[in-house]
């Protein structure tokens, strides 16, 4: 029963440790070093106006800007809110269907060939702001037709915002699609 | 692509094993009580902290009193936590309001963060507090993880020890456990976190327009919260029209090192490490994947060093990573391969569902393995939506124990269990009473080492077995058929293995899963912590017998490989009727 | 017993196996069976398919008649098998006590009050003795009981017990005092302490630990029992789980049936490790019989176990390592004389001595020098005597001796030879550091030469110190010579060490030494004064020529009083435990393919992809349960002989040791089964 003492008042200092000075202090350093990123990596316009996070994708399905990937957050799409994937079995019919119904919208749009699997599949996070490059040159015929602009300059601004592969070998290429749709409205 | 994969894991392993060493040395210091390099800074801390709490750091424990402190330090961690989430809405730091959580909530709550579980059936975002999540959630992560190098180490000391029956001091290996390894480590790891954008602030959620507006019907409701329907039966809804968007904040990164650090895995946010403020970029993967394994990885040198052979440690180390690479390669070649009734709709690449663009293949794959391999369960892809043989990975790592690296301490102490039984078979084949590092195996290391590597294996067999014929927890599985098997199963698997992670789609927060599944992991992690203690004692009662030729030896390859397949059959066995019934036929499904 | 009893019986001898038969039947009782978990658990198992093939039967189980009785007579089968292997094991046991129990009826005995010769005695029954009774033994009595002599000493024929028909010589005093009741004497009177009660003799202990009765389970087959126990509790619960796991599947795929009873009960023997628990109790009981064909009684199984484990073997170096005798090697002149000389005057020196190493001089002198001598009739001989410390004959005048060489000097110096030839201590020394013994020839005044008399290593047993080696086993050799001579010896013989001028509290040193180190020493040893450290010692081998205390201290006994068989013991106790690992791995290796012969059967109705699993192509559902359920049953009985053989014992390092035996019984295990269900499915398609 002795033990019971160093137990409780353990914790207790743990909880301070750990729970309180730990993060505060991470919280200071991380402020003083890297501000914008501790605090969510926003993007403001010229006149500081929050334009939102480049990490956080957004929702669009309008023709005239890319679309971002597949989401499966509830209520609407990219709802930051409700983080998650659709964490759908990969013989689930209903899945199939959704994928299907996915290559149709993009079909209905002129796309032919075959489409990359990070169109039509969801992310995991289902704020993904990423999407490949393959994905992103897909749908360049659609925005260049509804923005009434050359295909030759979309596809240079796709190639500018298209990031490498981090210190040469990390990840894969990719678009962050609300950095090129802010792009194209410039 | 395939180069960039292989590149991006041969660099992350070489890095690891470089760190082994150092990491290994580093360990064992603090746990011989020797100086470190953090000595200056922190002997005065802890010696404050053993006055306050009145440890006598010199007093050695047996194992029945070491497990008894174990055990009472838990249940404090328990009542803390869960009184915590109980009176959630009472407390401070909680810019949302988020209300208390449900008495079968919290206690699955509770029991999930205590056993390093981090089985987490709640939404960080919508329904944790920052207090909760700084000041409960981190709080266990480090105690929980320090619990688990605690209990290696005495098992390691028994088999140093000779003729005595003192196993160390829990209080002391606790303190340094945590004082010196798993807080400067989180806080490296969590600031080097921050400048890839994992967020760390108190903000309130961040509310930001959309460039493109939005809009969604949502179902009408009564003020009872019953949908409401019209005359012909179908719901009511309304239009929703949405211009902007609530971003969630929160002390992110301090957060995210010590979930990997410690192998816990609970997520601020509920896609978890996928989220991207909890895993930027692919070099925040790949920093989280390094701390993920670190600590487990480091062990094997530190248990070779203090059992005086070194190979000892790299013998254990080699067969985790062949365990590894095998489930590595499988898990890629499964993805690539991608989904057939996808890909003949004209789609091309891997399978997509469930990953992130940004991680690739190899990041995604390296990030399953690593959290599956080791109890760690936070996740980068969901692996619900993996392709059957793909999920069949993680689903083995671990239902085979999570030894690949391994919890922080509970991956160990279960390789050497494993050691254990493999030495045992392979001693009687050469003719001697089996022994290991110098320690006779009998009669209580047998039945020691049989709970700890098949207390989790039995659970889920009667659990998961329970659960397919209730009715009400087979109508939370999100998939039919074989997958939604598949899903109950590594739900019981992960609980009872304290991993954590989950093929999502069950919706787990009902009472069946809270209540049985916190009895699992329960059951997972305190019946084998125990039984390692139990045998820690035994064997530091035993003389040591030293090597010679008629020893087996324990540190090449042919036990190493021996090793591997013991684990591997002892784990089909147990499980090929199910993973048979599961992802096995949803394979053959799926190929058509 | 006859020596002829002791040659290695067929295993299927047809009384024993009518026996054992019998007491197969009787094992399957479950009051019994339950000391074997494992198959107490098949045995419910049968129990089960019984109940299921009779609802068959009466319709109540929709499953056929046919299929449902054949698995539950195969089942009681593989109980009855095991039970069969353990009961052949102690046949053979049995066999062999019923002859020792022979020797013992209607033993009567001569009880005396005092111990003199040529008292009054009262004849009484050997079961009324108690320890302590004095009982006189004449010629072709037998000796009722154990106990020690106390006074006189005689020829006693001891074949009873050792199977060894030479008799032995006990006497009073000393290390030979033990004798064994149902032994005989064959001349002279003795008269006997009683030491054991009835039924607590040496005789009644070998007789119920062969015949298995008081057999108890050593540490290591518990610890194995654990393992065993905690594999068919896991496959229990696996078979259980299928139960659930196909309900549900049959719910979602919308067909199929779930698996039944009687599948999952023939499941779960296949996946238990039946093999390895049927034969468990054989492999122990074997092992001690087979010690006991190399006439060495292991008083506990444990014993033998040890034997396996242990890596420091103190030896005896006479009788074990060299031959009991010196012998002469060569002669060496000194101070000028011919080595012919040298040989003549040692052959006559010996002529009359009638000791092992005085024929050896003899016998070395003709094969050298040709030189025959009778004993001649006027020649007086000197016996060695430990005053003079000299022995030789004096002869027309000449006096031969021979001697350790300040012996001869004193002699020849009292008989006024002055110089000692100078190359005489140089010879001396040589030799001795060569680790023989020189003994110096002299003729009256005159030094001739030496005689090296050698203490002769046993041939090959260089070789058997390597294998030890090699296995990881040191040798100590113990020895009464001095540093010198032992160091020489033991660089001869290859030992990896010495105690020379050893004396018992030093033995018992080293063996405390050893075992602080953690080592496992085993050793032999025959006199009263060997009883501690015999005590001490992990494995104790007495020799029964010993004394009573030696024997009492001692764990094992020899009975052929042969010092090397310390050997075979070693290699016995690794037998055994190698065979319970191989056979381990063996059962566990075989659920492989049974999972892939029964999963596919099982749950095709549900789930028809699944019959890509059938990787042997089995006919049919039924016969491919069957199959597996019959190879399982069989695989127990064809094991037997190499249950009861033991594996065969190969030295060599441990790690190559593995990788062969993984490779046998291993990857074997995983394969053999493939083939064998497949045959027997084969061959059900032919029947059926």
């Amino acid at each position: 029963m002795k033990d019971i003492k160093p137990a409780i008042l353990l914790f207790i200092i743990f909880t301070i440790i750990c729970g309180g000075i730990y993060p505060a202090l991470v919280t200071g350093v991380a402020y003083f070093l890297f501000p914008k990123q501790a605090a969510g990596s926003f993007i403001t316009d010229k006149s500081g106006k929050v334009l939102g996070s480049t990490l956080i994708g957004q929702p669009f399905s309008d023709p005239k800007y890319f679309w971002p990937r597949p989401s499966a957050t509830s209520d609407f799409t990219n709802n930051a809110m409700a983080s998650g994937g659709s964490n759908a079995g990969p013989t689930n019919p209903s899945y199939i269907r959704t994928v299907s119904d996915r290559i149709k919208t993009l079909r209905d749009t002129g796309v032919t060939g075959k489409i990359p699997a990070d169109l039509v599949q969801a992310s995991a996070s289902g704020l993904d702001p990423h999407i490949t490059p393959e994905s992103a040159l897909l749908q360049v015929p659609r925005v260049a037709k509804a923005r009434g602009v050359s295909e030759e300059m979309l596809i240079k601004i796709v190639a500018q915002t298209t990031e490498g592969r981090q210190l040469r070998f990390l990840g894969a290429p990719r678009v962050n699609v609300l950095v090129l749709n802010h792009a194209l409205g410039s | 692509m395939i180069m960039y994969d292989w590149l991006q894991t041969i660099i992350l392993f070489a890095i690891l094993i470089i760190l082994t060493k150092p990491m290994g040395i580093f360990m064992m210091n603090v746990y011989r009580g020797e100086c470190t390099f953090l000595s200056p800074i922190l002997c005065p801390l802890e010696s404050l902290i053993y006055r306050i709490c009145g440890v006598d750091r010199q007093e050695a424990m047996g194992w029945k009193r070491y497990a008894w402190s174990m055990v009472l330090f838990n249940l404090v961690l328990f009542a803390a936590l869960f009184v915590m989430l109980m009176v959630q809405h009472l407390l401070p730091f909680n810019p949302q309001k988020v209300p208390s959580f449900t008495w079968q909530l919290a206690l699955n709550t509770a029991i999930s963060f205590m056993t390093n579980t981090n089985w987490q059936t709640y939404s960080g975002e919508q329904a944790a507090s920052y207090f909760t999540q700084t000041a409960g959630l981190a709080v266990h992560n480090f105690l929980s993880a320090a619990t688990g190098m605690a209990v290696v180490v005495a098992l390691i000391r028994g088999f140093v020890s000779r003729k005595t029956a003192s196993i160390g001091n829990f209080w002391v290996d606790m303190t340094r456990s945590t004082l010196y390894i798993l807080l400067p480590f989180s806080i490296i790891g969590a600031i080097l976190l921050v400048p890839q954008g994992v967020i760390q602030n108190y903000s309130d959620y961040k509310t930001v327009p959309l460039l493109q507006s939005t809009s969604y019907d949502r179902p009408k409701v009564d003020h009872k919260g019953i949908p409401l329907k019209d005359t012909a039966g179908k719901p009511v809804t309304e239009h929703v029209p949405i211009q902007e968007v609530t971003i969630p904040m929160g002390p992110v990164a301090s957060q995210e090192a010590i979930k990997e650090l410690g192998t816990n895995g609970g997520g601020f946010f509920n896609a978890n490490s996928s989220h991207p403020f909890e895993n930027p970029t692919p070099l925040s993967n790949f920093l989280e994947i390094l701390l993920i394994l670190l600590i487990p990885a480091s062990l094997t040198h530190t248990f070779g060093l203090m059992v005086g052979n070194t190979r000892q440690g790299w013998g254990v180390l080699t067969a985790m990573l062949l365990l590894l690479v095998l489930s590595l390669g499988s898990l890629q070649w499964a993805e690539k391969s991608g989904n057939p009734l996808v890909s003949r709709l004209a789609v091309s690449g891997s399978n997509m569902e469930g990953k992130e663009v940004r991680f690739g293949l190899a990041g995604s794959s390296l990030f399953t393995v690593a959290t599956t391999g080791t109890s760690c369960g936070a996740v980068n892809t969901m692996h619900d939506s993996l392709t059957p043989l793909g999920g069949l990975v993680p689903l083995s790592l671990i239902l085979t124990g999570e030894v690949v690296f391994g919890g922080v301490g509970s991956g160990l102490y279960t390789m050497l269990a494993f050691a254990i039984i493999a030495v045992f078979i392979s001693g009687l084949m050469i003719g001697r009473i089996p022994e290991y590092l110098g320690k006779k195996i009998e009669v209580t290391e047998m039945w020691m080492s049989i709970l700890v590597i098949l207390t989790a294996g039995i659970t889920v067999l009667i659990f998961s077995g329970i659960a397919l014929v209730t009715p009400s927890a087979v109508a939370s599985m999100s998939n039919p058929g074989t997958h939604g098997l598949t899903q109950v199963l590594y739900a019981f698997a992960s609980m009872a293995n304290n991993n954590g992670s989950a093929f999502a789609g069950l919706n787990a927060n009902i009472n069946f899963y809270n209540l049985l599944g916190s009895l699992a992991m329960l059951l997972g992690r305190y019946v084998p912590a125990i039984a390692v203690l139990a045998m820690a004692g035994s064997l530091a009662e035993k003389k040591y017998i030293p090597p010679s030729l008629g020893t087996l030896p324990t540190d090449r390859a042919p036990f190493v490989i021996w090793l591997v397949l013991v684990i591997l059959i002892i784990g089909a066995l147990t499980f090929f009727p199910a993973l048979a019934l599961g992802p096995g036929v949803e394979h053959l499904m799926m190929i058509g | 017993m006859s020596k002829q009893s002791q040659q290695p019986q067929s295993i299927f001898n047809a009384a024993l196996l009518k026996g054992a038969l019998r007491d197969s039947l009787k094992k399957l009782d479950p009051r019994t069976l339950w000391r074997n978990p494992v198959m107490f658990c098949v045995e419910i198992a049968s129990g089960i398919t019984l109940v299921t093939f009779v609802m068959s039967l009466t319709g109540a189980n929709r499953e056929p008649a046919w299929f449902t009785g054949t698995v539950s007579v195969w089942l009681w089968l593989t109980v009855t098998f095991s039970t069969f292997a353990e009961a052949l094991a102690e046949g053979r046991g049995k066999a062999r006590a019923a002859s020792l129990r022979k020797s013992r009826t209607y033993v009567t005995a001569k009880r005396l009050d005092k111990a003199e010769f040529g008292q009054n005695y009262t004849t009484v029954g050997a079961s009324q003795l108690r320890k302590g009774d004095l009982i006189l033994v004449e010629a072709n009595d037998m000796i009722a009981g154990d106990g020690d002599v106390v006074a006189g000493a005689a020829l006693i024929n001891e074949s009873a017990v050792t199977g060894e028909s030479a008799p032995v010589i006990r006497e009073s005093g000393g290390d030979r005092s033990a004798v064994t009741g149902g032994t005989t004497v064959i001349a002279n009177s003795i008269i006997v302490r009683i030491t054991a009660n009835p039924g607590e003799t040496f005789l009644d202990r070998m007789i119920s630990l062969i015949e298995g009765a008081k057999r108890r389970k050593t540490p290591n087959e518990v610890a194995l029992e654990v393992l065993l126990i905690a594999l068919t509790l896991v496959f229990l619960l696996v078979c259980a789980n299928i139960s659930p796991l196909s309900i549900y599947s049959v719910k979602q795929a919308g067909h199929g049936t779930p698996v039944s009873l009687t599948i999952l009960v023939a499941l779960f023997v296949c996946l238990a490790p039946t093999t390895i628990a049927a034969l468990l109790p054989a492999i122990g009981i074997a092992g001690m019989d087979r010690l006991f064909q190399k006439n060495v009684i292991a008083l506990s199984g444990r014993a033998i176990e040890a034997a396996g484990d242990v890596n420091v073997l103190l030896l005896d170096k006479t009788g074990t390592i060299t031959h009991g005798n010196r012998q002469a090697v060569t002669f060496v002149a000194v101070g000028g004389h011919s080595e012919r000389d040298v040989a003549e005057a040692a052959l006559m020196a010996s002529i009359a001595d009638e000791t092992p190493e005085g024929r050896s001089v003899v016998v070395l002198a003709k094969e050298q020098h040709g030189l025959v001598r009778e004993t001649p009739q006027d020649a007086e001989v000197m016996e060695f005597s430990a005053d003079t410390r000299l022995s030789g004959i004096n002869l027309a005048g000449n006096q031969y001796r021979k001697g350790a060489s300040d012996s001869i000097i004193a002699f020849v110096r009292k008989r006024g030879c002055t110089t000692v030839p100078g190359d005489l201590t140089e010879v001396v020394d040589r030799i001795a550091r060569g680790g023989a013994t020189p003994l110096v020839v002299c003729k009256g005044s005159e030094i001739l030469g030496v005689i090296n008399l050698k203490d002769i290593v046993k041939a090959g047993i260089q070789e058997r110190f390597l294998q030890l080696r090699s296995m990881g086993i040191k040798t100590v050799m113990i020895t009464g010579d001095n540093p010198l001579t032992a160091a020489a010896i033991a660089a001869e013989a290859q030992v990896d060490d010495f105690l020379a001028q050893a004396k018992p509290e030093e033995k018992l040193r080293l063996i405390r030494e050893y075992q602080e180190q953690g080592y496992m020493v085993a050793m032999t040893g025959d006199g009263t004064n060997d009883a501690p450290a015999l005590a001490q010692a992990d494995v104790a081998v007495a020799m029964n020529t010993g004394t009573q205390p030696a024997r009492e201290a001692a764990n094992i006994i020899d009975l052929d009083s042969n010092p090397t068989k310390l050997l075979d013991i070693v290699e016995v106790g690794k037998q055994i435990l190698m065979t319970r690992g191989n056979l381990t791995t063996f059962s566990i290796s075989n659920d492989i393919a049974k999972y892939f012969a029964i999963i596919p059967a099982a749950l095709l109705s549900i789930y028809p992809q699944l019959g890509v699993l059938n990787v042997m192509r089995l006919a049919s559902p039924f016969s491919a349960i069957l199959s597996a359920v019959i190879f399982n049953a069989i695989i127990i009985p064809m094991l037997v002989p190499l249950a009861l053989k033991g594996t065969r014992f190969r030295p060599m390092p441990a790690e190559k040791l593995l990788i062969h035996n993984l490779l046998i019984y291993g990857v074997g295990g995983i394969i053999a089964p493939f083939v064998g269900i497949k045959i027997i499915d084969m061959v059900i398609g032919m029947v059926v």
